[in-house]
């Protein structure tokens, strides 16, 4: 489903490069759950931004779906990000004067979905996420869980085959960081190719596989019950 | 995205922003109502003016001495020979198509009787001027109905004029002063207020041929011919042109019809008016800074936002869309606002001021809600571009 092959990401700081990424290669299959792990400032969120078509490498070649995404113009990578990816964030990233349900029925606004549908689309969402009574709430209103389960159900709401979550858990108390969890493991389970950047061990445990990053390359790649074993490359680094 | 969606989103990112979006607004409707306004009491003034001149009646003749280039400018150029009373009897009796001539002498003097004096304005003329400025009498006679070189000294005061030098009494039959000359009252004009310029309630007329001799004038100030038809205004301003050029040997005046003189006034108000109206215009432009100052504001707290909606699929012609709908939005609906309070501001002008039918021209409401919607379009198109253009992974990380 997606391969990564020699991608690299370097950024020009005033004279100097930084190499942000180097010489990555992977391959995700569908409905895997993979969890990205790596000190602060591995390239963790780099990588996912490109996986996201949020960002374009340096080098190297990323296939999606068979698709070589390095060469689409920006409308096409706009479409693959309207129907083909979700993405959940660490601070939510809700839109604070709307409703959680408009806050959930945005990405089909954008897609030009009919009302109608959409109205029944989001109640679908909202009670996937069991906040049907939090619908007509403002995030401001929401706790901390709630407003990550609400930015959970927008992230699906176009049915997405891949689901990019950047600390998902890393704003939320553990109860509430369960719930998030389990929602995401149920997602996976139905289908979702799952990537998870995470420093959070409880997250990296539930997935299938963890990649670790350290400065920009990949140092390891084991299974999501090997995790003593990035406990001790994390703690080198 | 569909049109009502972006404007549901437009507006729901504007209402919560009410403030800084009045205030933007707010700028725009007094620019709207500004031009709206002033067009208004600029046509007002127009039509004020115009009506002046048609109450008169448009079958005058108006004969100035000296040659003009144009007749915009009035009485301008040399005066090389005196427009005489033998010119104004010539037109009368030599011109067919002239019904009456009113020759007119002007000047200031002092007028006194008992121990009351005023200054005010002498006209020195004929009764012919009665008719031909539609004048009342209130009490007694206008002048005689004599031969212009006769020179009585009988006198007809404005209403203003006779209340303040006599009071109460009445002055018909009084003696009073004027300079150095004694005058009998013989009459007392209506209350008639202004008409074009001259205030009839406070004046003082007298016979033209005294009225010369008094005033040391040697020229008429002007000959006012009344045709006997409209369609006869164009022969009998050759005709007069000709008589006159004639009799002193050369074109050494200037002949007016009445049609020249609203036209003229017309122009010179109509400029009044654009310039006016540009002026609000320039206002508009202000507001329209205004409006991209707080779409940049908006634009620049509203980074994670557009990065956001980067991320779940907005396309840039999307975005722009979503930035210049409220910007247009803005200055649409401060467009609307501007004419309602400009046309009530109208409304109320011409309530307080019945005299002035004020009245903003169409061209000018069209122009003024045109500009702000357009303001609001070009001036939002930067902050628009500048948020279609961040980067959503920069947009997205900003705190």
């Amino acid at each position: 489903m997606i391969r990564l092959s020699g991608i690299g990401r370097t950024f020009d700081v005033g004279t100097s490069k930084v190499h942000a990424l180097v010489d990555i290669d992977e391959q995700v299959q569908s409905g895997e759950h993979i969890a990205i792990m790596g000190p602060s400032g591995s390239g963790k969120s780099t990588l996912l931004n490109i996986l996201g078509c949020l960002d374009r490498p340096s080098v190297g070649i990323y296939e999606l779906e068979g698709r070589a995404v390095v060469d689409l113009s920006m409308g096409d990578l706009t479409e693959i990000r309207r129907h083909r990816i979700g993405f959940v964030f660490q601070f939510f990233h809700l839109v604070p004067r709307l409703t959680a349900a408009e806050n959930v029925e945005l990405p089909m606004v954008f897609a030009g979905v009919p009302r109608t549908e959409r109205r029944q689309r989001v109640a679908e969402a909202i009670a996937a996420v069991e906040l049907s009574n939090r619908a007509d709430h403002r995030p401001e209103q929401l706790s901390g869980g709630e407003r990550q389960r609400i930015a959970l159900a927008r992230a699906t709401i176009m049915k997405p085959s891949i689901l990019l979550a950047d600390e998902p858990t890393g704003n939320l108390d553990s109860q509430s960081g369960n719930v998030v969890l389990d929602l995401l493991d149920r997602m996976n389970d139905g289908g979702l190719t799952l990537l998870v950047v995470t420093h959070d061990l409880r997250v990296a445990r539930r997935a299938d596989r963890i990649v670790v990053l350290v400065d920009g390359k990949i140092t390891k790649r084991v299974h999501g019950d090997q995790i003593s074993e990035v406990l001790a490359i994390l703690a080198e680094s | 995205m569909r049109g009502r969606d972006i404007l549901r989103f437009a507006a729901g990112s504007l209402r919560g922003h009410a403030l800084r979006t009045g205030l933007s607004l707010l700028g725009v409707m007094i620019g709207v109502s500004a031009v709206v306004i002033l067009t208004a009491l600029g046509e007002g003034a127009k039509r004020y003016v115009t009506d002046q001149f048609a109450g008169l009646g448009t079958n005058l003749l108006i004969v100035l001495p000296g040659k003009t280039e144009t007749s915009g400018s009035l009485g301008i150029g040399g005066v090389p020979n005196d427009l005489t009373l033998d010119d104004a009897l010539a037109i009368e009796r030599q011109i067919r198509s002239v019904r009456r001539v009113a020759p007119l002498t002007v000047g200031t003097e002092e007028l006194s009787t008992g121990d009351r004096r005023r200054q005010m304005p002498v006209f020195g003329t004929t009764r012919s001027y009665l008719e031909i400025r539609n004048l009342e009498m209130a009490r007694g006679e206008f002048l005689p109905d004599e031969e212009m070189f006769r020179g009585g000294m009988e006198l007809v005061l404005g209403s203003k004029a006779a209340h303040e030098l006599f009071g109460v009494s009445d002055p018909i039959g009084a003696i009073i002063r004027v300079g150095g000359w004694r005058f009998r009252v013989i009459g007392v004009l209506a209350e008639g207020g202004l008409s074009v310029g001259v205030n009839f309630d406070d004046i003082a007329i007298v016979p033209v041929r005294t009225g010369m001799r008094m005033l040391n004038r040697s020229s008429l100030f002007r000959v006012v011919a009344q045709v006997y038809a409209y369609s006869d205004l164009g022969i009998a301003k050759q005709a007069v042109l000709d008589l006159i050029t004639e009799r002193h040997d050369e074109e050494d005046i200037t002949v007016l019809t009445q049609d020249a003189v609203v036209s003229t006034f017309s122009q010179i108000l109509d400029t009044l008016t654009l310039v006016v109206g540009a002026i609000g215009a320039i206002s508009l432009s202000v507001a329209g800074i205004g409006i991209m100052n707080v779409m940049l504001v908006s634009v620049s707290e509203r980074t994670r936002e557009i990065g956001l909606l980067k991320a779940i699929g907005a396309s840039e012609p999307q975005i722009l869309a979503v930035f210049l709908t409220e910007a247009t939005f803005i200055s649409t609906a401060g467009g609307v606002l501007g004419l309602i309070v400009g046309w009530s501001t109208v409304a109320l002008l011409v309530r307080l001021y019945p005299a002035l039918p004020a009245s903003a021209p169409l061209w000018a409401v069209v122009a003024a809600f045109g500009l702000s919607v357009a303001v609001g379009t070009i001036f939002g198109f930067l902050p628009a571009r500048r948020a279609t253009q961040l980067d959503p992974v920069t947009a997205l990380s900003r705190r």
